[in-house]
């Protein structure tokens, strides 16, 4: 017994060990990024390893504010004043996200719903169309999606990006797995004190699948943001370039400047970062419901 | 309960039902219907078409062509070895990593906890194309940290091209897929590790059961679950990873992918006669393979 409890210590205290170096490992990147992103160009460019930057400097930012221009932003199709590009990127992010966001947890809430308390006709043959598409490569849809956003004319604007992030049905299925938790005989009631459907979803559903809705958005807003493959086939025009599209962009057209390119990818992924460390609760608890029965 | 209350369900109020059902259901199935479902049967559509950039040049309806031509295209084949590289080498290594970690951390003080959790996800959040850049970077021949430490510590004497060379690309394009694929699958084990059934764990251990006993014959049956969603995942995702390989190598040194051919194929071999119709029949192809990998593994998860 003795000697078992020993090894499990031992082993306690190495696999802690390299817990921490994979840590480490994890976090390099990251940490690399923002040094990066402050470093004057002889830390960068030094051939001896610079860990730390030998002085904090905002030049590469100033770099990569000058590389591009775009107008700030555009409402009815009326530019706003021109500033640096990378923050029109940001801009179109931000839009992007929230947009995708808003929209999915709308619908998928009423879905979710629908499915989980509603027994109507074709429901099964739904849900099973659901599921199936959910395991269903996202891009291989990507030529027919792209022919439609042409016809409908939305290729090159967020919009191409946002609707079919929506029709992805992870959402629908995250809200129904959250639905199927309120109990039969509070819908009942409200249907008894003559409360109508959509006062029932509002009154009693809506409380109730919160934290659902909470995990869904800030879910989709992650996803959205980082999903660079649908940016850089649905966008083509400067001014309506994402964060990370931009950085790619500026990257793929062969800029060396890796102080520039940094500072484009803490521009990129520290604001994602804030948020997800925010509501970093109702992320994980989204991940895992999702899962259930997945 | 359920089924009495169907029984008792009269004609009007199924009606009802049917009626308030599909209204709550009908933005998401706008959506839905529109831009996945039409898109799915377009695109097996047009796998049987020449269909291209420039429609005028398309004749239609051909058939099988497209089909038998991609077994005899050289590159289509390189990439799908490649492909399956990736996915025999990354899925394994990242549920048994996952499973590790979560193991490691799921009993920890839930500060420690979380901050474990958050550090392993970060890579996901930060975005490929971000992780991208800076490993490009990292890695980079002249100006990269990687070969400047390895000199300064004396471990090579000479700069390696680590993405320009053939054997070693693939290798680090593993390992950036690696940091940024065990993020989910932690945050699922540490959950259903949580969930596992505490008194049987005592009771086994009182019995006198080994740690490795106890793990295999009580926790992991009751994660299997897990398992097989988490093999699914990482399955599908890394058929799908497609930024690292457009970012780091576009496609060079022995790292060319089917989800980047394709993508080659549809937006930037324009010229070639066809290219719409090629593409989307590689997209069903790959369907099929996550398909016939997924079924694979939900029927050797069933039989354990």
């Amino acid at each position: 017994m003795k000697i078992s409890s020993g090894r499990t210590k031992a082993y306690k205290v190495v696999s802690f060990i390299i817990l921490i170096l994979l840590a480490v490992l994890f976090l390099f990147p990251l940490y690399w990024i923002i040094t990066g992103a402050f470093k004057p160009a002889a830390d960068i460019y030094n051939q001896e390893p610079v860990w730390w930057p030998t002085e904090w400097v905002a030049k590469n930012f100033e770099n990569l504010f000058n590389k591009r221009t775009a107008a700030l932003f555009s409402l009815f199709g009326i530019d706003g004043p021109t500033g640096p590009a990378a923050i029109r990127w940001l801009i179109n992010t931000v839009f992007m996200s929230i947009m995708a966001m808003i929209l999915t947890c709308l619908t998928a809430a009423l879905a979710g719903y629908a499915l989980a308390k509603k027994r109507f006709r074709g429901r099964a043959v739904l849900f099973g169309l659901i599921v199936c598409a959910m395991a269903l490569p996202k891009q291989v849809i990507l030529i027919p999606l792209l022919k439609e956003m042409s016809a409908l004319n939305l290729y090159d604007t967020l919009w191409a990006v946002i609707i079919p992030t929506v029709g992805w049905p992870f959402g629908v299925f995250l809200m129904k797995q959250f639905s199927e938790g309120i109990p039969g005989e509070i819908l009942e009631a409200a249907r008894i004190d003559g409360a109508g459907e959509l006062k029932t979803f509002s009154t009693v559903v809506l409380p109730m699948v919160k934290p659902g809705i909470g995990a869904l958005a800030i879910f989709t807003f992650i996803n959205t943001w980082n999903d660079y493959f649908m940016q850089l086939i649905m966008l083509s025009s400067n001014a309506n370039y994402t964060s990370p599209l931009g950085i790619a962009t500026l990257q793929a057209e062969g800029s060396v400047d890796m102080g520039l390119l940094m500072a484009g990818a803490a521009l990129a992924s520290v604001p994602i970062i804030i948020v997800f460390l925010i509501f970093q609760k109702y992320f994980t608890q989204g991940i895992t419901m999702g899962a259930v029965k997945g | 309960m359920e089924k009495q209350s169907k029984r008792d369900m009269s004609r009007t109020l199924q009606r009802r039902e049917n009626i308030s059902g599909y209204l709550f259901m009908l933005p998401s199935l706008v959506f839905f219907v529109g831009f996945v479902v039409i898109p799915m049967f377009l695109c097996i559509g047009m796998s049987f078409t020449d269909a291209n950039l420039n429609a005028k040049t398309a004749t239609g309806f051909v058939g099988l062509t497209n089909f038998v031509n991609l077994w005899q295209d050289a590159k289509f084949l390189d990439a799908l070895k490649n492909t399956f590289v990736l996915v025999v080498v990354t899925v394994p290594a990242v549920t048994l990593f996952s499973l590790w970690v979560s193991s490691v951390i799921y009993k920890m003080h839930s500060a420690a906890l979380s901050a474990f959790r958050c550090i392993f996800y970060l890579p996901v959040v930060t975005g490929s194309v971000a992780v991208t850049v800076v490993w490009k970077w990292i890695l980079d021949n002249y100006n990269g940290i990687l070969n400047t430490a390895l000199k300064g510590a004396g471990i090579i004497e000479k700069n390696i091209n680590w993405l320009g060379t053939s054997g070693i690309a693939i290798w680090c394009i593993i390992l950036i897929m690696f940091t940024t694929y065990v993020g989910q699958p932690i945050v699922l084990y540490v959950s259903a590790l949580g969930n596992v059934d505490q008194t049987l764990v005592e009771a086994a251990q009182v019995d006198g059961a080994t740690n490795f006993q106890v793990f295999w014959r009580i926790k992991w049956p009751q994660i299997m679950p897990t398992t097989l969603y988490i093999l699914v995942i990482t399955t599908i995702n890394t058929f799908q990873c497609f930024a690292l390989i457009q970012l780091l190598t576009s496609g060079g040194s022995g790292t060319n992918t089917v989800m980047y051919y394709i993508y080659q194929t549809a937006f930037k071999l324009t010229e070639q006669p066809g290219h719409f119709g090629y593409a989307n029949a590689m997209g069903v192809m790959l369907a099929i393979f996550i398909a016939i990998l997924s079924a694979i593994q939900f029927k050797l998860g069933k039989e354990k």
